[in-house]
């Protein structure tokens, strides 16, 4: 059998809160794939744990359980010299397109980073790559000699992607690299990266908060929520026929730009949820005392005495689709009484 | 707040227990120690071996030490070599001139600073440019060289105020008022604009805050906005700063006491200086890190009474 | 989430090209740079050269000519016994700026060393030199120095290298506050990820980082040392006369205080001009620094075009008010830069707000959707002036550009939330207390009445008012702050409330809570919202109508399902197209070319017109107008093409 490219098993991490015992778990127990060519993507809203993932998997922080593998080998506790060395497979790209160059260095040495698992490259094949590469991102190759302050947003985050990319690394992981950029440069940055995935053959871990823009670029997405994955599948089964009650919430709380379809989407989303509940309006966020009973719970509106003490397992309920919710079942049958799995979110315009 | 203090007084415990170790080991290890200092090099061997043993000074460095903490618990610091006093007794009255002047200091340039500084956060214009340019003279002049030049304008030739000596406040208030002018006066200088400009900058700072702009949209008065809100959050680093000022300040005292002639712990440091008279200076040394401790403490209760979120945790 | 002010980017001003310029070299250009620069060299290569250029030996006494002033044979005239001083102050530098750099090197090297592995490495050795530096920096630091003379017989060089060590805590701290920063840059995160070793991080990323800081405190500590050293030969426990320092030379100014008060002056002032300088050099350091580093974002060009109005239609849409509306703007626009040189940020503002409506002003950052609100309450930024601009609001004008007499209605007639709930509310007060401030000012009532007002405010924004009352904002997430701003924006009654991207820095759930919230809240009164957001989806969610704003224009307002079903802009087209939601995946997504131009850098005809699907050379030729759409309907764009659209963004 054909080993993933990536494999995250069981990984969790905890942040220790200052100057006390108490241990908050970041990250719970994390199972994913990612396949060659393939991109994952992950939403969550903050303090889900998403970007936590992410910058395991870059060794960005120590993992406490579990383990990640590339191409077959535990990269999760590998020396300095080989997590070097594995810049070569293994890039990111972050969030801030001003913070995430230096500036006070010029575009070029920037970009020429990103060559430095890669020995042996003479200064003029150096330069020659990130010519190209500046070209492959949609930017002048003259760019090469400006600095950070006299580019855009959208232009720092073509560099910054770029630098991932000009190793030819096998995965790149995007840490919300779309979430600071306005809606016209948002959508360019989305069409490089489908570009870039195609021509090198990347595979990508997107991260982000926007299930509509993480779902265009994904083939597949896991929802989490305060450290747990709560839903894994397609992402167009994700996006149009989620089941699990939190990412019913993301979607419903999203609200689309067509009027017509967002003024009833309003009206069936209301329906849809128990009336006696109100989404947890002003509940301090505050975090699970244990490992115990579902961290959505507090929030659900499917919430029953059991969700309270059972940490839910992430259940496979088809080949491709995986759900961490003990009513699931209940759920789907529901929403298929009601029909309002999809339809009624609004994403199919029907009559 | 009550915790707060305890913890800030706890952690100050291995500072003292540092000072004590540093200026015993300093006294200990010295090649030219206590007996040579007052014995000088012409004393004979037998007598000198005598003089050591009067002082301790054949013991283990270990023991010695130990008999050195017995006598500081029971309120000892030794007797000076050089009068033969207790040391506490000479520190003790000294203290109170230093501690009059770092007072002083602290009323006058706290006052003048944070009023100065607020004033030109508000008018930033001339009277911006004017603090910068006094601040630049503040703190590019040596206060024991202003001191001097102080006695020279107004002690020497317009004969307002006496150019050196201290009256105390129970011979004549207010001849002390008018001794102490003077000290104040140049020790202060620095400070103040040091307080001002961080206290322009910490409003600057806090006037360009997201939530000043909030207050502005809810209708409140822009006098409410600069003095209480404005004020209250910009206070954490004037207060920082107002606390390192302080100890520098301290420390100044050495140089102005000896420039007015101050009966105060300073010039009883350089006194102590000149006549190689180690327990004095060790004396001298623990009270400084005492007013240290007790100012650092000082500002730790300002900055719980400030600052919600010391307080919350 | 987006968490960039847009603010920064319309006001902010850099100068690229100084950015290409050296470090060093950019010091030197500043004025105060230069000269502290200049004078450090002069009197370092003097002191030096002491015994090839003071014209006297400093020892040589001549009782004959004591006490004189300047003359042309003593240039700084002479001491009690007839020494020059000139050549004392020369030889005397020596011994001087010795010992500053023997305290300044000291403190550089254990500074900088324990300070950068300090704060890249963190960890226990952080924490370890964290308590070490408190502890010596509580040390009295002159007694100190006084023990180490007493000990070290006089050793200027054991003082001024005591001095160094006790000092370079201060260093270190500075450092290691430093790095820390630079460490959580997502540069060097960026650079780990590409596989550079923690020492190619540290030369390439966090040096430069923080050496501008370890410049200005390496100058700032050397000032001090100097005055240190000065001090102590003034105290006549650092060099032993009659060799000459300039502390001794003040010291002996000192002795004849009352005969030659001259002889204060020359020894003073060097040392006074010395630390000046170093002060000085430590400012133009950090001024360099500064803007090297402020990588705020957005525009960078130079402000250099005289001002230039652009909106040549400002009367167009001016003659008359609608009696119904609330809240009405006209010919409002802004410049940024003084009067000689500005250049217009929005221009030709006009809109009006009816009761009970709820309208969006949607468009892209830099558009001038904040400028515009925060004009209408008075509250531009520092370098942002109204140029021109009538408000009306229930029946009574007022002059945009007098900021002052719009004080008035802030809160009683119009309140106004901000993205960044948090930061909104002062952090130094109880929430509680904040409330009953805005209540107080308003209605002059005592504070138990005002406190029974804001208890029921804070119910009607669906608080647990008496836990909430007595919360610092600190305590409070994100949309727990947002509805106390609501409820303190709603303190006065104002007939009308500005949410300036309410949401965008919440979460989506918690989004969908704060406007349902404010959806409910409008319901129950005849209040007025106009929403400024750049997510479709908000309006469509919220809104009656939409204004959409690009450069600094109104290019289209219409009812949200007009603009929706048939927009007439071809931004509003385009902007609507590039909407996430209904794109199918593996299909690339609508774009719009190039971005929002820079004010001062915009086209002459319509300003949309160089990134435009539709436009032709007409567009460029001068200003469009707002052009009305059809006799039922209120839509309005700045289009000469609007029939090249398609009609629905949903059916293209």
């Amino acid at each position: 059998m054909n080993k993933p490219l990536l494999s995250v098993n069981e990984l969790s991490i905890s942040y220790r809160t200052r100057g006390r015992e108490n241990v908050l778990p970041a990250l719970r127990r994390a199972t994913f794939d990612v396949e060659r060519g393939e991109t994952v993507g992950i939403v969550g809203e903050s303090g889900s744990g998403k970007s936590t993932l992410g910058n395991a998997i870059l060794g960005l922080i120590p993992v406490q359980k579990g383990t990640v593998e590339l191409n077959g080998e535990d990269i999760t506790h590998v020396s300095k010299n080989r997590r070097r060395e594995l810049s070569r497979y293994i890039q990111g790209v972050f969030q801030d397109p001003y913070s995430s160059l230096n500036p006070t260095r010029t575009i070029g040495q920037s970009v020429a980073e990103g060559l430095t698992g890669i020995p042996g490259l003479g200064k003029s094949d150096i330069t020659d790559r990130v010519e190209m590469m500046l070209d492959q991102v949609g930017l002048s190759p003259k760019m090469r000699v400006q600095y950070p302050l006299e580019l855009s947003g959208g232009q720092l985050q073509r560099v910054s992607i770029a630098r991932a990319v000009i190793g030819s690394p096998e995965i790149v992981i995007c840490d919300e690299v779309t979430s600071a950029l306005d809606l016209s440069v948002k959508a360019q940055i989305i069409n490089l990266l489908e570009k870039l995935q195609a021509t090198y053959s990347l595979s990508l871990i997107f991260i982000g908060h926007d299930l509509p823009v993480v779902r265009l670029v994904s083939n597949r997405i896991l929802v989490m929520y305060k450290g747990l994955v709560m839903e894994e599948g397609d992402a167009d089964q994700i996006y149009h026929n989620p089941l699990h009650p939190y990412s019913l919430a993301l979607i419903a709380a999203s609200p689309v730009p067509d009027p017509g379809i967002q003024a009833k989407r309003r009206n069936d989303i209301i329906s849809v949820r128990d009336p006696s509940r109100t989404t947890g309006s002003a509940a301090p966020a505050t975090p699970l005392p244990d490992g115990d009973g579902c961290p959505f719970a507090p929030r659900c509106s499917y919430v029953i005495p059991d969700c309270m003490t059972e940490l839910p397992r992430l259940n496979s309920i088809s080949a491709t689709h995986k759900v961490a919710c003990i009513r699931v079942e209940e759920i789907r049958a529901k929403l298929s009484n009601l029909g309002v799995v999809g339809s009624q979110l609004g994403y199919h315009s029907e009559p | 707040m009550a915790k707060l203090i305890l913890n800030r007084v706890i952690s100050s415990i291995p500072l003292l227990f540092v000072v004590s170790i540093v200026t015993f080991v300093l006294e200990a290890i010295v090649p030219g120690n206590a007996a040579r200092s007052i014995a000088g090099t012409s004393l004979p061997p037998a007598q000198y071996e005598a003089l050591r043993v009067k002082l301790g000074l054949n013991l283990p460095l270990w023991k010695q030490y130990e008999l050195w903490i017995e006598r500081l618990l029971h309120g000892s610091l030794g007797t000076s070599l050089f009068t033969n006093q207790p040391v506490v007794t000479e520190l003790n009255s000294r203290l109170p001139v230093t501690l009059v002047l770092v007072a002083g200091v602290f009323v006058v340039c706290t006052t003048i600073g944070v009023l100065l500084g607020t004033l030109s956060s508000i008018h930033e214009g001339r009277l911006g440019k004017a603090l910068d340019a006094l601040s630049m003279v503040g703190l590019s002049l040596p206060n024991f060289w202003v001191a001097l030049v102080f006695i020279s304008i107004f002690a020497i030739s317009l004969k307002v105020l006496p150019a050196t000596g201290y009256t105390y406040f129970t011979q004549s208030p207010m001849e002390w008022l008018k001794g102490i002018i003077l000290p104040i006066a140049a020790l202060a200088l620095a400070p103040i604009t040091i307080i001002a400009k961080q206290t322009r900058d910490a409003m600057l700072d806090a006037l360009g805050g997201t939530y000043i702009r909030s207050l502005r949209a809810c209708g409140i008065s822009e006098r409410s906005i600069i003095w209480k809100h404005a004020l209250k959050n910009a206070a954490i680093p004037v207060v920082t700063i107002i606390g390192v000022v302080m100890i520098v300040t301290l420390s100044a005292t050495v140089f102005i006491e000896a420039a007015f002639v101050l009966p105060g712990l300073g010039s009883l440091a350089v006194q102590a200086t000149e006549q190689h008279d180690l327990p004095v200076i060790e004396g001298i040394a623990l009270y400084f890190t005492l007013i240290t401790v007790a100012v650092n403490l000082l500002v730790d209760v300002a900055y719980g009474w400030l600052n919600p979120k010391v307080r919350v945790s | 989430m987006i968490g960039i002010e847009n603010l920064g980017d319309v006001i902010s001003v850099h100068d690229a090209e100084s950015v290409r310029q050296g470090f060093i070299k950019r010091v030197w250009h500043k004025p105060l740079g230069m000269i502290s620069v200049t004078y450090l060299v002069v009197v370092i290569v003097a002191c030096a050269l002491a015994s090839l250029i003071a014209p006297y030996n400093p020892l040589t006494q001549d009782l004959a000519s004591f006490q004189q002033g300047p003359s042309l044979a003593h240039l700084l005239g002479t001491d009690s016994l007839g020494r020059d001083v000139l050549s004392r102050l020369l030889f005397g530098g020596q011994a001087t700026l010795i010992g500053v750099a023997e305290a300044s090197l000291t403190a550089s090297v254990i500074g900088i060393t324990l300070g950068l592995i300090a704060g890249y490495f963190g960890g226990w050795f952080d924490r370890l030199v964290g308590r070490i530096v408190d502890l010596i920096m509580s040390l009295p630091t002159i007694i100190i120095l006084l023990s180490v003379i007493i000990i070290f017989n006089q050793s200027m060089l054991s003082a001024m290298v005591t001095y160094g060590f006790l000092g370079s805590m201060a260093v270190l701290r500075v450092v290691r506050g430093g790095t820390l920063a630079a460490r959580e840059e997502q540069f060097v995160a960026a650079a780990k990820v590409s596989g550079l070793s923690n020492r190619q991080i540290i030369v390439r990323h966090i040096v430069p980082r923080v050496a501008g800081p370890i410049i200005v405190q390496i100058s700032i500590f050397s000032s001090s040392a100097l005055v240190v050293q000065a001090g102590l030969s003034f105290l006549g426990l650092g060099i032993a006369p009659p060799a000459p320092s300039w502390g001794g030379l003040i010291e002996e100014a000192q002795q004849v205080l009352l005969g030659d008060p001259w002889l204060l002056v020359p020894s003073g002032l060097i040392v006074a001009l010395t630390v000046l300088a170093l002060g000085l050099f430590g400012d133009a350091v950090r001024d360099t620094t500064h803007e090297r580093w402020s990588s705020g974002g957005g525009f960078s060009r130079k402000l250099s075009l005289k001002h230039t109005s652009q909106a040549s239609e400002h009367s167009t849409d001016n003659s008359e008010m609608p009696i119904g509306a609330v809240l009405s703007v006209r010919d409002l626009s802004i410049a940024r830069g003084s009067g000689r040189v500005s250049v217009d940020v929005v221009s030709g503002i006009n809109f009006d707000l009816f009761p009970g409506e709820k309208v969006g002003v949607v468009g892209e950052s830099g558009c001038g959707k904040t400028l515009t609100m925060l004009a209408i309450m008075g509250l531009l930024p520092k370098g942002l002036f109204v140029t021109s601009g009538t408000l009306r609001i229930r029946g009574k004008n007022y002059s945009l550009s007098d900021p002052k007499s719009l004080a008035g209605l802030r809160g009683t007639e119009v309140g106004m939330i901000f993205q960044q709930p948090v930061p909104s509310l002062d952090p130094a007060f109880r929430v509680g207390h904040q409330l009953d401030e805005v209540i107080r000012q308003h209605f002059g009532i005592s504070r138990r009445q005002a406190r029974e007002k804001t208890l029921e405010l804070l119910g009607r924004v669906s608080l647990d008012a008496e836990v909430i009352y007595k919360k610092y904002p600190s305590e409070l997430s994100g949309g727990m702050a947002q509805r106390v701003a609501i409820a303190r924006a709603l303190a006065g009654n104002p007939s009308v409330l500005i949410a300036d991207e309410p949401t965008t820095a919440l979460d989506v759930s918690i989004q969908a809570e704060v406007l349902q919230l404010i959806r409910n809240l409008v319901e129950s009164t005849t209040m007025s919202v106009i929403l400024v957001t750049h997510d479709w989806g908000v309006i469509a969610d919220m809104c009656d109508r939409a204004l959409v704003l690009y450069a600094g224009q109104i290019v289209e307002v219409a009812e949200i399902s007009e603009l929706w079903n048939h927009a007439r802009h071809p931004y509003s087209f385009e902007l609507l197209k590039a909407n996430p939601h209904f794109a199918e995946r593996g299909k690339p997504l609508p774009t719009i070319d190039g971005r929002v131009p820079e004010p001062g850098q915009r086209p002459v005809g319509c300003y949309y017109s160089p990134r435009c699907k539709v436009s032709s050379e007409d567009c460029d030729l001068g200003a469009i107008p707002m052009v009305s759409f059809g006799h039922d309907s209120n839509q309005m764009a700045r289009c000469i093409h609007s029939e090249r659209l398609a009609s629905s963004v949903g059916e293209s």
